[in-house]
């Protein structure tokens, strides 16, 4: 079995980050696995860890009383799934639902803000490459509820 | 090519005048979208076209309009038109039935690259109805698929009611020489596929985009954002092909109203090279 | 072809002969003549239908015609409608079509050709129609109806003895002497008692027709007599328009504050549109007779400065009155160039004078170019620098 620091060091999130950094943050990697249709977390539980997926798809999901459960985005391999855990309150804002079966990399979150504490140069590093995911995500999200195929 | 020059010629006698085609078949491909398939009538025997291009289709005493031709270019013995019932006249098309008929003036305009684009990989990203007017590329695309590199279909629409041409789109999903790719903007737990979207499916696409010619069809916002997404992942301005809509009375310039900066939709488009027309589109009220 | 045109007089007084053999060739004759208090080109069957001694003032919103003493014929500038009105009539007919049960049948619209012949062309006008000739006969398609109006059409110009307020011909380069484009060309002197026309053949048409009235070769001091009257006009235009550089000029002033000072002006009424001898844009427009088993489909003119014109499903393209001005001007003096090889306008005025709020496409191109905006040299280059 490939080394964290192997996995994390080929994903696109953290490609092309120091090697020693790849090395601290596989301290805060561990293997996840959900079957269809289980949660990998919902709306309101604690935040602790993000996620990056490996094989399957994840549908970040919220219910509206009037239409039931909706999915409002869904993530596949090598995407990058949750930031709450980032800010407080960390609380899960949506729901994430593994579609199919679903293999990813939970990195601690708790380890994670303790090591960017520690090390501003790692963690505004490590915020750039988050900034880089949301804005992606909030401008494909502008276009979304704009009904562009209309 | 001989039928077509010979149609040309007919054009030019009078390129205002319409021929009544009676309708074989309606297809209702969603609540609001449907398929007509023409039978050409009088002087043509065949209605031959070249992927992108689009006919003037006119109802009687209620008025014309542009749609794209949406069937296989490899039968030219049907005219296959799909729309959706938006206006006066697509309403008024969507009443009619078999048998009933609907007047023809075309082809008009540019067509898609098809054979520009052997020998590289082929990306169709289609927005709603957009795809209506890239399915004969498709076709053509896949009656010579030896000829070319990866083919991907990238699909945008509403939810999972809106998607058109379904069992076709199933029953191309199940080769395994081409690659479906579909999302929508929203959908029930009972969806299994994308949510977000088209421009999210291109960063992962299976193509090679130094090797890629990209056919983009939709509204021009869905295609703005798809030609930056796709030269952000490296496809040249150059090989990304959009296809314009304006509101088009005549077809053959000389109306005026389909202006787009310096063109004519109609007779330098629909179909346009995106470097041609980039420093437009970033422009407002053109 | 035609040799050299050499010049000719025909005196006023056989101007009448002119329209008899017009009139004996089955020519239906349009000319300046007075209607509703303007010059307008309609149907005259004599001289006597001609505005004889009356001279037209025109500046920015406005028109006025007085009478004078002088019998001149062509004494007034260019009438308030051009020859687009005839040759590109603002509704037609393009074709009937009658239901029998769920099918249609097409009817043809088979209208005879009338056969003009237009007196009074001036210059610029016959640039005018030779931009509407790119337009309908040079493209891909070639517009029928206009093709044989056009081919049937006899065209006598007449050069101007005067500009007016609104003229700039000169900086178009379309007047005010009429080089090409027609069968006849006139210069009307006068010269104390003596009245007469120099003209000019441009065709073998307009050389048979010459023959049949009373002419003679013109002397030296007739032809100096008329080039002296055309210089005269060409140093008096009342409006001048610099066209170096125009189309870029406007390419890279896409964005700029005074289309947004235009626009508080505008009314949008589309007159400028109307009036314009290059302005081709039509709509088409379908009706049905009452119990709906006959449908026609009419082609009216239309104005790039209504909402509808770029409606597509959703709404209107250009919602703002900016944007519309934007896109007649723009058009006119800059994509007309890559559309058709030239300018969109022929310098004669007209939307000057019959712009209810006076705007002037000679003062809006002057503005612009005054606030120019050079920091995007090339629109086109600035892009692709930046993808």
């Amino acid at each position: 079995m490939k080394a964290f620091d192997e996995i994390l060091k080929e994903t696109k999130f953290f490609h092309g980050l120091a090697p020693e950094y790849i090395q601290l943050l596989a301290g805060c990697a561990s293997n996840v696995r959900f079957d269809p249709g289980e949660y990998v977390f919902r709306e309101g539980e604690s935040a602790n860890a993000f996620y990056l997926i490996r094989h399957g798809q994840v549908a970040l999901e919220l219910h509206d009383p009037r239409r039931g459960q909706l999915i409002i985005d869904t993530l596949n391999e090598d995407e990058v799934l949750g930031w709450s855990w980032l800010f407080p309150p960390y609380k899960w804002v949506y729901s994430a639902r593994a579609v199919i079966l679903t293999r990813a990399i939970a990195m601690d979150g708790k380890c994670l803000r303790d090591k960017c504490d520690s090390d501003p140069v790692l963690g505004y590093d490590l915020m750039k490459r988050f900034a880089v995911v949301m804005i992606d995500r909030l401008q494909a999200t502008r276009l979304q509820v704009l009904n562009v195929y209309g | 090519m001989v039928e077509q020059a010979l149609f040309q010629d007919q054009l030019v006698a009078d390129p205002m005048t319409s021929t009544p085609f009676r309708i074989g078949r309606v297809v209702k491909e969603s609540y609001d979208t449907f398929t007509l398939e023409l039978v050409p009538q009088g002087r043509y025997q065949t209605f031959p076209f070249a992927p992108g291009q689009f006919n003037m289709l006119y109802v009687f005493g209620v008025g014309e309009i542009p749609i794209s031709i949406s069937g296989d270019p490899q039968h030219p013995s049907l005219l296959v038109h799909t729309t959706r019932a938006v206006g006066t006249v697509t309403k008024a098309m969507r009443a009619l039935k078999v048998g009933d008929a609907i007047g023809v003036r075309g082809p008009f305009g540019s067509a898609w690259p098809v054979k520009e684009a052997r020998g590289y990989d082929v990306v169709f990203v289609a927005g709603g109805i957009g795809l209506a007017p890239l399915r004969p590329a498709l076709y053509q695309v896949l009656a010579q698929r030896d000829r070319y590199g990866k083919i991907v279909l990238l699909y945008g629409t509403r939810s999972p009611e809106d998607i058109l041409f379904r069992s076709e789109l199933e029953k191309w999903r199940s080769r395994f020489d081409l690659e479906i790719y579909v999302t929508v903007d929203y959908a029930n737990s009972k969806w299994h596929g994308n949510v977000g979207v088209v421009t999210r499916l291109i960063p992962k696409a299976p193509f090679d985009p130094l090797n890629t010619i990209a056919m983009v069809c939709g509204p021009e916002v869905m295609m703005r954002f798809t030609a930056l997404e796709l030269q952000k992942r490296g496809v040249p301005s150059d090989h990304i092909y959009i296809s314009m809509e304006r509101n088009m009375k005549c077809a053959t310039g000389f109306c005026g109203h389909c202006q787009f900066g310096p063109t004519f939709i109609c007779k330098n488009g629909p179909v346009y090279p995106y470097n041609q027309l980039q420093s437009w589109l970033a422009l407002w009220e053109v | 072809m035609t040799t050299a045109p050499l010049s000719f007089i025909l005196e006023s007084a056989h101007l009448q002969q002119l329209f008899d053999a017009l009139a004996r060739h089955g020519y239906h004759i349009i000319g300046p003549t007075l209607g509703d208090q303007a010059i307008i080109y309609d149907e005259i069957t004599s001289v006597d239908d001609l505005p004889v001694g009356w001279v037209d003032e025109q500046s920015g919103g406005t028109y006025r015609l007085h009478q004078t003493k002088t019998p001149i014929y062509f004494g007034c500038t260019t009438a308030v409608q051009s020859w687009k009105r005839w040759l590109h009539p603002p509704t037609e007919v393009l074709w009937r079509a009658r239901r029998t049960d769920s099918q249609f049948e097409i009817l043809a619209d088979e209208q005879p050709t009338p056969r003009y012949a237009f007196i009074g062309v001036r210059p610029c006008e016959l640039q005018a129609i030779r931009i509407q000739d790119r337009v309908f006969l040079e493209g891909e398609f070639v517009e029928a109806r206009y093709r044989a109006r056009r081919e049937a059409a006899f065209i006598i110009a007449v050069n101007c003895g005067r500009a007016g307020n609104t003229c700039f011909c000169a900086s178009m380069g379309s007047g005010p002497e009429a080089r090409e484009g027609f069968d006849l060309a006139l210069t009307e002197v006068l010269e104390g008692d003596r009245h007469y026309f120099v003209v000019k053949t441009g065709s073998a048409a307009g050389q048979a027709l010459l023959a049949e009235i009373p002419h003679q070769p013109a002397g030296d001091a007739e032809i100096e007599a008329a080039a002296h009257i055309i210089a005269d006009t060409s140093a008096h235009m009342g409006r001048e328009l610099n066209v170096d550089g125009l189309r870029d000029l406007l390419y890279r002033n896409y964005e700029h504050p005074r289309w947004e000072a235009v626009a508080q002006r505008c009314l949008s009424c589309g007159n400028c549109t109307l009036v314009c001898p290059t302005c081709f844009c039509v709509t088409i427009e379908d009706a049905t007779n009452l119990n709906g088993d006959e449908a026609q489909r009419v082609r009216k003119w239309d104005s790039c400065f209504t909402m509808d014109f770029s409606y597509i499903h959703g709404g209107s393209v250009r919602y703002s009155a900016k944007s519309r001005y934007r896109q007649w001007m723009t058009h006119k003096l800059a994509t007309w160039v890559d559309q058709f090889g030239t300018f969109g306008c022929v310098g004669c005025g007209r939307c000057i004078t019959w712009c209810p709020v006076g705007i002037d496409i000679t003062e809006e191109a002057r503005l612009i170019r005054a606030a120019d905006n050079q920091t995007v040299v090339n629109k086109k280059a600035n892009h692709d620098e930046s993808v």
